[in-house]
């Protein structure tokens, strides 16, 4: 599996980009409508002030006068600390204020207003000009009253507004950006919660996924449900396949094997005998090996998906006992079991414990002496301990560590039938039960093979 | 090479010396500086008597600068600074019109003081910084008004004066408004405050009032007898100078008294632009100073004097101080004030 990027991480980025767009769109809306605001009232107390001058116009014996208002340029400072400048012209020749104050380029007309903002002075200055219509109605002319402000107030105004949009910005991101946080990992926690549900499951539950599921993970979910269908089918087959050949093959050969010793009683001649003797030994043989062969696909096959069951460990070494006990007593070996009171308990497959333990005492069986005795003990301390103690022949030189790896022998096997499987099985399975396997030679001859866990 | 240099500070010489000779100078002193660093040339409407004690506590707390002090009239330092373009690093006055009307054409420099013990007000765009407080007020001689009650508002004042002519014909000063930017500045607050203001005028000008320039001769004229009353006198100079006149008698109106600010700039054309600022944040501490509040007779700014005295009415600064400036508005109010106080 490659891990690419992660969605928690995309949704997170995302809703905390789209926060931040946001969060810039509302400064600037913020700043430009304060703006705009600002601006406006500056316009209109330039247009009040404008207006007052304008009505204090007169024509005085001919001469158009002016008597400037105090109101008019005092309402300017109500504001702010803006400088004033203003001038009023009739018919282009300035009457009074500041003589170089630009004039609108047009001149505006009656009761509407002609704003511009422009450099004077060194400084931006917003300017407001209305005009009116003076004198005796037959030669009347027009004045242009233009009343002009600086603009650092509607700086400092736009600045402070600014500030605060900002600061509310930068809280919104915050905020947004925590709530990214937990609505990303709200968004996930579905995938969460079925990962769960899948993880908890037994090893051999195949059964398809019913949890609650989001739309959007249906798909993969039914995709999943048909891939374990799918998986349920080929390892139901595996496992017949298994059951299936070690019948077909076992079976014709006990059938053979019979045959064989049918007709072994009924040849005189010595050197017909031992030839059916020896295809005997070589059907044993086989029927051995495709037995111990079949075990070890099942081991490998079961502990794949080990089973965990609570199994008496006590009860299952009783039952592989009594079930090997008539071929121990072929060889008059008898099979004293040392095993405790009270039983003792394992999580684990019961299938493949026994066929460890089969093996282990197949084993001791076979290559012990004809009257001799095996000992069998369970002990339970700081972990489990099963041991088989023979007075067989040992595993002469064989190095012990390397008498489980598969078809490994000891060299002082000599004609007894064997795969070399046995202990290679015993040893997964402890393995796969999270134990190991102890082989050591007693002191007194034979060995002793242990299952820990 | 030489002698284009040599030419060009004559020009440079003549082209000052040419601006100083345009506005009168009425006094001035050199405060030379024991280890100079650097010299602060001041133009002020402040009289070096009552300014010297604040221009030494300053060089004693700055002994590096050199004081230049120059004393002239309102309308000079307006003259100075607007028209002539003068060399001074700061401007002191009490014309607070005129001063608005430097700051607001652009002939001031802005300085962004430290923390400042002043109401809002004292400042305006950190280009005007008041420091004083200093009501207009009606000067009398004790003499002259011994039999007769003292009038307390202006309309008493007007019944007197129309009560017995003969009494005040000839005796009365008031400011030549057309002269002093002070007189012309209290003469416009009063206008827009009372309609009692151009009766006054009127009463004023049939009982032969005389125009003065400065507050100092009026005070004068008024201990010597010469005059029973000046009206729109500066209260801090008669404050000052009443110990030492004990005839004189101070009157803050009670219907209301027009209080104006002494306030400092930095000229555009500063060239000691740090020494103009050490200047603005002494100015700035000038009320907590009571030894040189009392030295100078200049009263500080305080809230408390505002809040005991209702009457008072502190001009404020503003747009509103440049309406009076308008040519038209001067010219037709000078009309007005002529025709006034000239009826002969």
């Amino acid at each position: 599996m490659k891990v690419f990027g992660s969605i928690r991480r995309r949704l997170f980025f995302q809703l905390a980009g789209v926060a931040a767009i946001l969060t810039l769109v509302f400064i600037l809306v913020v700043r430009g409508v304060a703006e705009r605001a600002a601006e406006g009232t500056q316009d209109d107390i330039l247009t009040a002030s404008a207006t007052a001058i304008a009505d204090s116009l007169h024509s005085e014996g001919g001469a158009i006068t002016l008597d400037l208002p105090y109101s008019a340029l005092s309402m300017l400072g109500t504001l702010n600390q803006d400088r004033v400048f203003y001038r009023v012209s009739v018919a282009g020749e300035t009457l009074t204020g500041y003589g170089d104050l630009p004039l609108p380029d047009l001149v505006p007309n009656l009761g509407a207003r002609v704003v511009a903002t422009l450099d004077y002075r060194g400084e931006p200055v917003r300017l407001v000009s209305v005009s009116r219509r003076i004198g005796p109605a037959a030669n009347a002319t027009t004045a242009v009253i233009t009343v002009a402000q600086t603009r650092q107030g509607l700086a400092a105004i736009s600045q402070q507004i600014t500030w605060t949009a900002t600061g509310v910005g930068i809280v919104f991101l915050l905020l947004a950006t925590a709530l990214s946080l937990w609505a990303a990992n709200s968004a996930l926690a579905p995938i969460s919660r079925l990962t769960g549900a899948v993880t908890r499951r037994g090893p051999s539950d195949m059964r398809p996924v019913r949890a609650e599921t989001p739309e959007e993970l249906v798909p993969l979910v039914e995709a999943l449900n048909n891939l374990m269908a799918r998986l349920r089918a080929s390892l139901s087959r595996t496992e017949d396949f298994i059951t299936e050949a070690a019948h077909r093959v076992r079976t014709p050969l006990a059938t053979v094997r019979s045959q064989a010793e049918i007709t072994h009683r009924k040849l005189n001649k010595p050197h017909h005998k031992q030839a059916i003797r020896e295809m005997i030994r070589a059907i044993d043989q086989s029927s051995r090996s495709a037995g111990q062969m079949l075990d070890h696909a099942m081991v490998t096959f079961r502990s794949d998906a080990l089973a965990r069951d609570t199994l008496d460990l006590r009860a299952l070494l009783a039952e592989t006992c009594d079930r090997l006990e008539p071929t121990a007593e072929l060889k008059d070996i008898k099979v004293l079991r040392d095993l405790p009171d009270d039983p003792v308990t394992l999580l684990g497959d019961g299938i493949l414990l026994q066929a460890a333990m089969m093996n282990i005492l197949d084993n001791a069986i076979k290559y012990s002496p004809d009257e001799s005795d095996i000992t069998i003990t369970l002990q339970q301390g700081d972990q489990i301990r099963l041991s088989i103690s023979d007075q067989g022949r040992g595993f002469g030189n064989a190095d012990l560590g390397e008498i489980t790896k598969r078809y490994q022998r000891g060299d002082n096997v000599g004609h007894v039938v064997g795969s070399g499987l046995g202990l290679t099985i015993a040893e997964e399975v402890a393995r796969v039960h999270g134990g190991r396997l102890d082989i050591t030679h007693n002191q007194e001859g034979g060995a002793c093979v242990s299952l820990l866990f | 090479m030489r002698i284009l240099a040599v030419l060009m500070a004559l020009w440079a010489w003549i082209g000052w010396v040419g601006a100083l000779s345009a506005f009168e100078i009425e006094d001035q002193r050199l405060y030379p500086s024991d280890a100079e660093a650097s010299t602060l040339r001041i133009i002020s409407t402040a009289d070096l008597n009552v300014f010297d004690p604040v221009l030494r506590a300053f060089q004693a707390q700055n002994p590096g600068i050199t004081l230049d002090y120059t004393v002239t009239g309102t309308s000079d330092l307006m003259q100075a600074i607007y028209t002539d373009g003068a060399v001074f690093d700061l401007a002191i006055s009490s014309a607070m019109d005129l001063q608005t009307k430097l700051a607001n054409d652009g002939f001031a420099v802005s300085y962004q003081p430290g923390s400042v013990d002043l109401p809002d007000w004292a400042l305006w765009r950190n280009q005007l910084f008041a420091f004083t407080l200093e009501p207009a007020v009606l000067v009398v001689s004790k003499s002259a008004f011994a039999d007769t009650e003292i009038p307390q508002t202006r309309d008493e004042l007007i019944a007197l004066l129309r009560g017995s002519p003969e009494r005040f014909q000839g005796k009365i000063g008031t400011y030549d408004v057309r002269r002093s930017g002070f007189g012309y500045l209290m003469a416009t607050q009063d206008s827009r405050n009372s309609e009692a203001f151009w009766r006054l005028m009127e009463v004023m000008g049939r009982l032969d009032a005389q125009l003065y320039c400065c507050s100092g001769d009026m005070i004068r004229d008024v201990a010597s007898g010469r005059l029973a009353l000046a009206y729109n006198v500066l209260g801090s100079y008669a404050a000052g100078q009443a110990a030492a006149m004990p005839d004189l008698h101070i009157v803050e109106m009670r219907d209301f008294t027009n209080v104006m600010s002494r306030t400092a700039l930095i000229p555009a054309t500063v060239e000691n632009e740090a020494g103009a600022q050490a200047m603005i944040d002494f100015l700035l501490t000038y009320n907590q100073r009571p030894d040189l509040i009392a030295a100078t007779g200049l009263p500080a700014i305080t809230n408390a004097s505002l809040e005991t005295n209702t009457a008072l009415r502190p001009i404020r600064f503003g747009p509103g101080l440049l309406v009076f400036l308008d040519q038209l508005k001067r010219a037709s109010f000078l009309k007005n004030w002529e025709s006034s106080l000239e009826q002969d």
